[in-house]
């Protein structure tokens, strides 16, 4: 088949742990715990995304791809809902310095 | 190819040291919860890369469920920490 594929995939790889570790730095660098949720969820969620069709081609049925994709929309929608909920867990819990 | 999958595998098994950092010294325990969302994410890439990396199918089903899971610890922590089943007024 075309050769160029495995190289698009390798990029999209690499673009996907680039971003991974991004999330990871961001919940290190950012002081305040809403700031790493903003980064972290985000983030993470575009790796996953990147990696996800980096293995699309390489799944052996159609079946499996769309299973990837099935995989990372509900990591989407879970990841998503649990934000808003750790959001106002730390908003709850009052650390006190912001309103 | 897959030599490139795995080094992907590995070098998210790196993040996700690092996340068990955060959760060490994560002063509040949002941040502790974070982190446990962190390494959920990242245990379903690496499932999905090894997934493909060694050709077994079955890890896309555990990448599925792990997927889900990670959403039930967040949700029980967070009613857990803040009561919000109980949450009557906004106090």
């Amino acid at each position: 088949m075309t050769d160029w594929l495995p190289w698009v995939q390798i990029t999209l790889l690499v673009a996907g742990c680039f971003f991974f570790a991004v999330g990871t730095l961001g919940l290190f660098r950012l002081s305040e715990t809403r700031d790493r949720l903003h980064a972290l969820t985000k983030v993470d969620n575009l790796g996953l995304g990147l990696i996800a069709v980096a293995l699309l081609p390489s799944a052996p049925t159609i079946g499996d791809a769309l299973k990837i994709v099935l995989i990372w929309l509900v990591v989407l929608a879970a990841s998503a809902t649990s934000a808003h909920l750790i959001a106002r867990a730390a908003g709850h819990s009052g650390d006190g310095e912001e309103p | 190819m897959a030599l490139a999958l795995e080094l992907t595998a590995v070098w998210l098994l790196l993040t996700l040291l690092l996340g068990l950092v955060r959760i060490w010294q994560g002063p509040k325990p949002g941040d502790r919860i974070l982190a446990s969302q962190l390494i959920g994410t990242t245990g379903v890439a690496i499932l999905l890369v090894l997934a493909s990396a060694q050709q077994m199918p079955p890890l896309r089903d555990v990448a599925l469920v792990l997927a889900l899971l990670a959403v039930l610890a967040t949700v029980a922590f967070v009613t857990r920490e803040v009561r919000l089943d109980k949450e009557t007024g906004d106090d």
